[in-house]
């Protein structure tokens, strides 16, 4: 069983001289959901980008234990998987091909079943030799799932998750997400009611 | 591993949407043309074509080499890689990306100098490649992380060859001189101070650039 957690130590961010928060503290476990809701611009994509050491904190630091022990941000990488409206893939490689992309440059084999698991399970599997180009924009949010779950990470933060999902889709997110919520730790920001309803 | 993945990745992208490739061939084909049609009938210098050369070197590197970090800003895509790789992998597999971009480029314009240019003579071939080997390895350190630098800016294509010109100015004018010995025949044994320069441009650009890029990758 996994032991993750995430210590925030007095978070400050500032944008300029805009505040955006002002010393947050919170400790996040394994097993279990949380949900970061709040209106637009109040600083929720700017909290999980700097949970996931995507942007530095004004002030305070972020720690991520794994098992007890402080890990390192250079290796951070290997321990989330994130899914965002503003994270793009490759659009010239098919869904495949971007998947085997990112399992080598992390440096880590390349799990086919798993992949065709997560492409099955998401309904791209007969569309996994297509380019991600020709995608819908649905289509491509179910791809994001699956690069963020692939290599099976730790922590698995939610920015706005199920945004251009349709209610299949949905159900299949939140089937997904418990599942994997049994051993890891999720975080949600969102501001749809259903996805805050998975929280634990 | 990981660091050749990126560069596999990099490279198997650039085929396919001809981002940088076709720039540099752009580039070059016209600033060769627009230097033939200027020259018209006149007789130039040995020297002027070597000094053309590292010109047409220089602003073909400008106009390419950039594309390495701008495409993943303009694609969005910066923010997927800092998910999938280190600051270092990923310094890393860019730099491996241009040093392949640059030796392609370079030896495309030198070959078009050499069939061009009738007074573009080397008469110490191993002098002028040693200057080419480790001209072309500077141009890749310093191209990639100056790129680095300025992809998040607004004004990318201004502020790179600006950001650009006084960090090559030294390399520039080293390969100059040894482009200028080469031409001239002089024996390795006698040129071995700008070589030493050149190494050392090229060691002093690379650790700076690995110190730098963690900070210059954080946003």
């Amino acid at each position: 069983m996994t032991d993750y957690t995430v210590e925030l130590d007095n978070l400050v961010k500032y944008f300029g001289r805009r505040l955006i928060f002002n010393g947050i503290n919170f400790s996040f476990s394994a097993q279990n959901i949380y949900g970061i809701s709040g209106p637009n611009g109040s600083g929720k994509s700017t909290l999980v980008k700097i949970i996931a050491n995507l942007i530095s904190p004004t002030r305070g630091k972020v720690i991520h234990k794994n098992n007890l022990k402080e890990v390192e941000p250079v290796k951070l990488h290997n321990h989330i998987g994130f899914v965002a409206p503003y994270l793009f893939l490759y659009d010239e490689f098919t869904a495949e091909e971007n998947l085997l992309h990112f399992s080598n440059i992390r440096g880590i084999s390349f799990d086919k079943e798993r992949s065709d698991y997560l492409l099955n399970e998401l309904k791209l599997i007969d569309r996994k030799n297509d380019l991600v180009r020709g995608y819908s924009s649905g289509m491509k949010q179910r791809l994001k799932f699956i690069f963020a779950l692939l290599h099976q990470p730790k922590l698995i933060i939610l920015d706005e998750p199920t945004s251009n999902l349709d209610n299949p889709g949905k159900e299949k997110f939140y089937e997904l997400i418990k599942k994997e919520a049994k051993n890891n730790l999720v975080i949600i920001a969102s501001n749809e009611d259903s996805d805050i309803a998975l929280c634990s | 591993m990981k660091t050749f993945s990126l560069f596999k990745k990099d490279w198997q992208s650039e085929l396919r949407t001809r981002y940088a490739i076709n720039a540099l061939a752009m580039f070059i084909l016209v600033t060769i043309s627009v230097i033939m049609f200027s020259i018209g009938s006149e007789k130039i210098t040995e020297y002027l074509t070597g000094g053309l050369l590292w010109v047409v070197i220089f602003f073909s590197a400008m106009s390419g080499l950039s594309r390495a970090f701008v495409s993943e800003e303009e694609r969005g895509t910066t923010m997927t890689l800092h998910l999938i790789a280190s600051p270092s992998t990923i310094f890393s597999g860019k730099l491996i990306f241009n040093l392949l971009l640059v030796f392609l480029m370079n030896f495309v314009i030198t070959f078009l100098f050499s069939v061009l240019f009738s007074s573009f003579i080397i008469k110490n071939f191993a002098l002028f490649a040693i200057a080419f080997l480790f001209g072309n390895i500077g141009i890749a350190i310093s191209s990639t992380i100056i790129a680095a630098i300025i992809s998040k800016a607004s004004s990318k294509g201004t502020l790179y060859p600006v950001l650009s010109f006084p960090i090559l100015l030294p390399l520039i004018l080293t390969l100059l001189e040894l482009t200028k010995f080469a031409m001239d025949g002089n024996s390795i044994g006698s040129s071995l101070v700008e070589i030493a320069v050149l190494v050392c441009y090229d060691v002093i650009m690379l650790t700076a650039s690995y110190l730098l890029f963690d900070f210059i990758w954080e946003e």
